[in-house]
């Protein structure tokens, strides 16, 4: 990977929480279409990647550089960010639970964020074939009237998967997808995953094997907030450091 | 658009149509125009209880769709109510004045007129000039601009502040508390050029209309303010009922993922809370009139406490809820407090309402949200038989502003 074609480009970024580093000068980078797994142990800053990304949380050193231009995220709100094509998957599903399935995919959709051309903003026949084509590719086809905050488990996770591709984002960040879920569910959702990877960038956290193993992709080891190793999971498999802080316990 | 629009909110036609019905039996049995059955008193509180149901809807719409509990709505209402009556008190005054003139061997000048409008205004406070801020009093149209943009402006500053710094839940509500106090005390000042807690006086009556009686007039004033109300809640129904709507309840709910998906909450919040506070400053430009006095009083923080309550007991987030809400505990109160609920004699202890009242919605507050979050508007939940979700007590987000369980209905 080299930066020329990488989409994001993290280097030497630190963050402490009160006297705690939970990212520790990391160094990373995606490129445009590429799928990634990232996996480490509970508390290794997989999540704070994230939200170091997205706009959530802001670091101590370092630069966050994002497309051809090299634009740095730093300064960006959440808001903007998501704009410029970072889209997010939460750890825990967050879809909007008082609202159908319908109005978060229509929510989601990719049309201006303004509050005055949300206003007067009405869906076209365009938008709503859109969410019928999202929701058949979700599984949630019939299930669109019904209020979010209804459905299983499973089925929020890829309603807000859907909410993601919606946005047709260029990078989507991807939190413990599978967490939850049945054999069946996590299956469906690693071909949504792949599917998605053919036309964008996307990053998965994981802890399960099987599922990152059913990825096939490269595959990022955090650990203490900085990268240990890096590389096919047959190679990181065979990493004794990685073994030793993770796959062996 | 505009008939899928009724389809999609079918309480706006019922609403129209009872809010219609209201009006027209309101106007038969008035003494102005109707058969004489409800006394011009009793229209009047009519018409100002419609004013509270219109600022309630506009309560609804920060609180209850956005999850914004501001405390510090019926400042704006208080504002417009100000402004409004600053027109009609001088109007009036100048009317006076010139008649008074008109006797002198000179016509009076302007300048003359001016100062005479000023003593007769702020003789109470030992005064004798004209304040800057009256400077555009003498213009109704002036004025009635000042109805929207006092309220807009002083929301529309507060909101940046507040929500560019992210202040959200108690802390906010706090602060909006904080700005209604400190309002009213600024206004209690003699040096404010408001007439300190005088207030203005005589607002019933409109300039050169001595002649229309004030059966005739309470009636006007009703029809404007059912008016106002019909018009409020066709805007309101409008702005929720579509992705808008559902920005708002997003942002209510959860909205840190509003922000990931791209919209700048703040935005949001800051139209929102502009908008409610000048949908506020109308409403009380058009209830001072009929209550006649307006004094800084009315600024108290207690006020914009009670709104809450008012839409909470009703139903927040839905429209109709915080209408039945205010209208309902609002004509109830003043019942109870207006010393028409008889006295309850236990022998030992005689409850006077005066006194008690208070405790009784307080309590029925704490009963209401605990026992049937959905208010009073959930009566309508069970006509239409709509499901509450179990959601073994988990709110529907994790923002401060966030539906409770109970509040929601299951499709
Ligand atoms: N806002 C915060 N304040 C204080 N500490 C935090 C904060 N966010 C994260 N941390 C700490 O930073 C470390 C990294 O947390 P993070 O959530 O990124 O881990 P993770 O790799 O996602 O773990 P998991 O696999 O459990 O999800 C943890 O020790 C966590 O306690
Ligand atoms: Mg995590």
């Amino acid at each position: 990977m080299t930066g020329m074609n990488a989409l994001l480009e993290v280097s030497g970024v630190s963050v402490t929480f009160d006297g705690f580093r939970a990212i520790n000068n990391l160094s990373f980078s995606i490129a445009e279409r590429e799928l990634r797994a990232i996996i480490g142990p509970n508390g290794a800053g997989k999540t704070t990647f994230m939200d170091i990304v997205t706009g959530k949380t802001r670091p101590d050193e370092g630069k966050v550089l994002w497309g051809e231009k090299s634009r740095s995220l730093l300064g960006m709100s959440e808001a903007e960010i998501a704009k410029a094509g970072v889209g997010r998957k939460f750890q825990r599903p967050t879809v909007f639970e008082d609202q159908t399935v319908q109005e978060n995919l229509l929510l989601a959709l990719r049309n201006p964020r303004g509050p005055l051309s949300v206003l007067f903003w009405r869906p076209t026949k365009a938008d709503l074939a859109r969410v019928d084509e999202l929701a058949q590719e979700i599984g949630l086809a019939d299930q669109l009237p019904r209020k979010s905050g209804e459905l299983s488990h499973g089925q929020k996770q890829w309603l807000e998967i859907g909410m993601l591709l919606a946005q047709e984002p260029r990078l989507l960040l991807v939190d413990e997808p599978a967490a939850g879920m049945t054999l069946g569910e996590r299956e469906h959702t690693t071909t949504l995953l792949k599917e998605a990877a053919r036309t964008r960038a996307v990053v998965v956290v994981e802890h399960d094997m099987d599922f990152i193993r059913r990825l096939d992709c490269k595959v990022t080891v955090l650990h203490e907030g900085s990268v240990l190793a890096e590389g096919t999971l047959d190679h990181i498999t065979k990493n004794p450091q990685v073994i030793e802080v993770y796959l062996g316990r | 658009m505009t008939t899928s629009f009724l389809r999609r909110t079918p309480s706006v036609l019922w609403f129209l149509g009872a809010l219609a019905l209201f009006t027209l039996t309101v106007t038969l049995l008035s003494e102005g125009y109707g058969t004489g059955t409800i006394p011009t008193s009793f229209v009047k509180t009519l018409g100002m209880t419609l004013c509270l149901c219109l600022v309630a809807m506009a309560m609804d719409l920060i609180w209850g769709y956005t999850g914004i509990l501001s405390l510090g709505h019926m400042a704006f209402f208080a504002l417009g109510g100000y402004m409004l009556g600053m027109w009609l008190m001088y109007a009036r005054t100048e009317i006076i004045v010139v008649q008074a003139l008109a006797s002198s061997p000179l016509p009076p000048t302007p300048q003359e007129i001016r100062d005479g409008v000023a003593v007769q205004i702020f003789g109470v406070v030992g005064g004798s000039e004209l304040p800057w801020i009256w400077a555009l009093a003498h213009s109704f149209w002036a004025q009635m601009a000042l109805v929207v943009l006092v309220p807009g402006l002083i929301a529309l500053i507060f909101g940046w502040l507040a929500f560019r710094s992210r202040v959200t839940g108690v802390y906010l509500s706090i602060l909006t508390q904080a700005m209604t106090l400190a309002l009213a005390l600024w206004l209690f000042q003699n040096d404010t050029g408001l007439r300190g807690n005088n207030g203005l006086s005589g607002l019933q009556n409109l300039p050169g209309l001595d002649a229309v009686p004030q059966s005739v007039m309470s009636m006007w004033f009703f029809w404007a303010s059912a008016a106002g109300l019909g018009l409020g809640y066709l805007l309101c129904a409008w702005v929720v009922s579509g992705k808008f709507g559902s920005v708002l309840k997003a942002i209510r709910d959860d909205e840190a993922r509003v922000r990931f998906l791209g919209y700048a909450v703040e935005h949001y919040k800051l139209f929102v809370f502009t908008v409610t506070a000048v949908i506020a400053g109308l409403a009380g430009a058009l209830y001072y009139p009929q209550a006649g006095i307006i004094n800084p009083g009315e600024l108290a923080p207690i006020a914009s406490i009670y709104l809450a309550v008012w839409v909470a007991i009703g139903g927040r987030g839905r429209l109709y809820g915080a209408v039945i809400g205010a209208a309902f505990v609002s004509l109830v109160s003043s019942w109870f407090t207006g010393g028409r609920a008889p006295d309850v004699n236990l022998g030992f202890y005689t409850i006077r309402w005066v006194d008690w009242w208070l405790i009784v919605l307080g309590l029925s507050f704490v009963a209401v949200t605990i026992f049937a979050p959905k208010g009073l508007g959930g009566l309508i939940d069970l006509i239409e038989r709509r499901r509450t979700p179990n959601r073994h007590g988990a709110d529907l987000g994790p923002s401060k502003g966030s539906f409770r369980e109970g509040e929601a209905a299951a499709e």
